[in-house]
């Protein structure tokens, strides 16, 4: 092994033998390598959330139609830090009657969930925390950490409004997980294998090709976990002020803050591995490692980039239309790609790959069809009704 | 003394504290709280045994349902959140008396049973996820128990629904 071709493993290999140098058993020396990795690992992404904040500001800031941070620093570089800075000496409040470790534990929480995830994530083929051979359920595991910890935010801060935001969110989370899970399954089914590289390295044409339904179905669950516009009732301004972070303010408001932004990032990381090649392009992942971490950075900014487009085009989602439209029409669809997805991969596997992703991605358009013209349907009799009990309603009352 | 039983000690003297303060809290919701906490202690001596699949279905479903399930029953039910009131019942003497002898008969057990003080063989973590999946859908295996329970879960979701939808036309009314 070179250096060049592989850096991270090499450096990991040479402090490994420094331990060992200074005395440490094998098994120990080992530990603390893995443990200053997770440190290098979190600080890396800490940093990388910093400008995350930046670009979050600057994007909206085009969507509305204005500037955005301009002033400090060029192009406004260094408005994150001044953003730190006043979180960090404004007065940190905790209200009256609230539960006083649970209370502080929660935006710890909620931002260590959203760290956790970078463990899994495969930033190139030999760049990646841990190659887990469940990781598509370590995935649902740690959103599940998230809204634990906005139910235990909601219930410390002793406020009504933030109860009522916790409540929608596990409203919004339980019922958005089974779509979810179901989308998680496509990859799954498709690579044969639940661990992230191996989805990667089998993944020789995009999964967005083969399952584009799947992609969607898992971009609108991961927006509705995420708790974004148009799935933001857990926040809702306008309805309940702030939700479920009502009464934090500081640098506790700041971890919630930053956790939201890095869970749409790392989101949109994950759509690049499952969907869209992860670190490969053409071949080019194959130069250097660190030119592979580079492509899925690109990728995961394009996947979050699309997230904040959604989230500040369309409008918040009323409570029970969202309810129903998971129940009614995301759950019920995402079985049947399931069923459609493995019954098609099973038949097409022996045959030349463009009439596999030709057929895969047909079954797909003809259900997609399919469940439109249901909707469709449906809701033409659901008018029909209630047209006929109006006209009976306009007929009694003329008489 | 190796690694794995160090991690396997603090983890279970995490388990038993918690365990302990889910019934001496008077707090309901920290009650729920600190299952949570057991719950993570069980999830990490999962992954002590390299049964990755296990550990993190324990984590998804009993941490990110069940326990949920349990702050939000407390929340919605009771008016006050502290509990007051005794903390022991009459039968206490005799429950301390029946777990004791069942946790020293399992003690004993153990003890003696041919596997004690031997480390966890190494395992390979594709092989099992692979050999549990195919075990839980062959028909010389786990099929039947499989597809049992699955039914029986089909059964308790149609109830769930039936209950509620009754409810709701009889308030329409």
């Amino acid at each position: 092994m070179n250096f060049w071709k592989d850096p991270i493993n090499v450096a990991a290999d040479w402090l490994k033998n420094v331990f060992t140098g200074w005395g440490l058993t094998d098994p120990y020396a080992t530990a603390l390598v893995y443990l200053l990795g997770a440190f290098t690992m979190v600080a890396l992404v800490m940093l990388l959330d910093v400008f995350l904040v930046w670009i979050e500001r600057k994007v909206v800031a085009r969507f509305q139609d204005r500037v955005g941070p301009n002033r400090v620093g060029p192009f406004g570089l260094i408005q994150p830090f001044a953003d730190i800075i006043k979180l960090l000496i404004k007065e940190d409040i905790t209200p009256a009657g609230a539960d006083k470790v649970v209370y502080n534990l929660a935006p710890v929480l909620s931002l260590a969930s959203v760290l956790l995830l970078w463990a899994i994530l495969p930033l190139s083929a030999l760049v990646y925390g841990v190659d887990l051979n469940v990781a598509v359920l370590y995935l649902v595991a740690a959103g599940a950490l998230g809204t634990l910890a906005v139910i235990m935010a909601g219930w410390s801060s002793n406020n009504k409004y933030a109860l009522l935001g916790a409540f929608r969110t596990v409203a919004q989370m339980i019922s958005f997980e089974i779509p979810m899970v179901v989308a998680l399954l496509i990859p799954t089914i498709l690579s044969g294998s639940m661990s992230l590289k191996t989805v990667v390295e089998r993944q020789d044409i995009w999964y967005v090709i083969l399952a584009p339904l799947g992609f969607i179905i898992f971009l609108i669950s991961a927006i509705a976990e995420l708790g974004r516009a148009p799935f933001d009732l857990n926040e809702a301004e306008s309805e309940i002020v702030a939700g479920f972070h009502i009464e934090y303010s500081g640098m506790k408001f700041g971890l919630f803050y930053a956790g939201e932004l890095l869970h749409a990032f790392t989101f949109g990381g994950f759509m690049a591995v499952l969907f869209f090649g992860g670190y490969r392009f053409f071949g080019l992942e194959q130069i250097h490692p660190l030119v592979a971490v580079f492509i899925l950075m690109i990728k995961a900014l394009l996947g979050y980039w699309v997230i904040m487009w959604i989230k500040y085009t369309v409008p918040r989602i009323r409570i029970d239309h969202m309810l129903a439209f998971n129940w009614k029409f995301l759950t019920p669809m995402a079985f049947a790609l399931l069923v459609v997805t493995a019954v098609m991969h099973k038949l097409l596997s022996g045959t030349q790959p463009w009439v596999y992703a030709l057929g895969m991605f047909l079954s797909n358009v003809v259900l997609l069809l399919a469940a439109l013209e249901i909707l469709r349907t449906s809701a033409r009799n659901q008018r029909r009704q209630e047209e006929a009990a109006l006209s009976a309603i306009a007929q009694t009352s003329s008489h | 003394m190796d690694a794995s039983q160090i991690i396997f000690g603090l983890t279970a003297l995490l388990i038993i504290f918690s365990a302990l303060r889910v019934v001496t809290t008077r707090n309901m919701v920290h009650a729920a709280l600190w299952l949570i906490v057991t719950l993570f202690g069980v999830t990490v001596l999962y992954a002590l045994l390299q049964a990755n699949f296990l550990a993190v279905v324990q984590v998804v479903v009993y941490v990110g349902a069940i326990a949920i399930l349990f702050i939000f029953a407390i929340m919605l039910t009771r008016r006050e959140i502290r509990d007051s009131g005794p903390q022991l019942n009459r039968g206490w003497l005799l429950a301390a008396f029946i777990s004791l002898a069942v946790f020293g008969s399992l003690l004993a057990l153990l003890y003696n049973a041919p596997v004690a003080g031997r480390l966890a063989g190494s395992l390979t973590g594709e092989d099992t996820l692979m050999a549990l999946g195919q075990a839980l859908v062959s028909p010389d295996a786990y099929v039947l128990p499989f597809e049992v329970a699955s039914v029986l879960l089909l059964a308790a979701l149609i109830g769930a629904v039936y209950v509620a939808l009754n409810k709701k036309q009889e308030s329409d009314q």
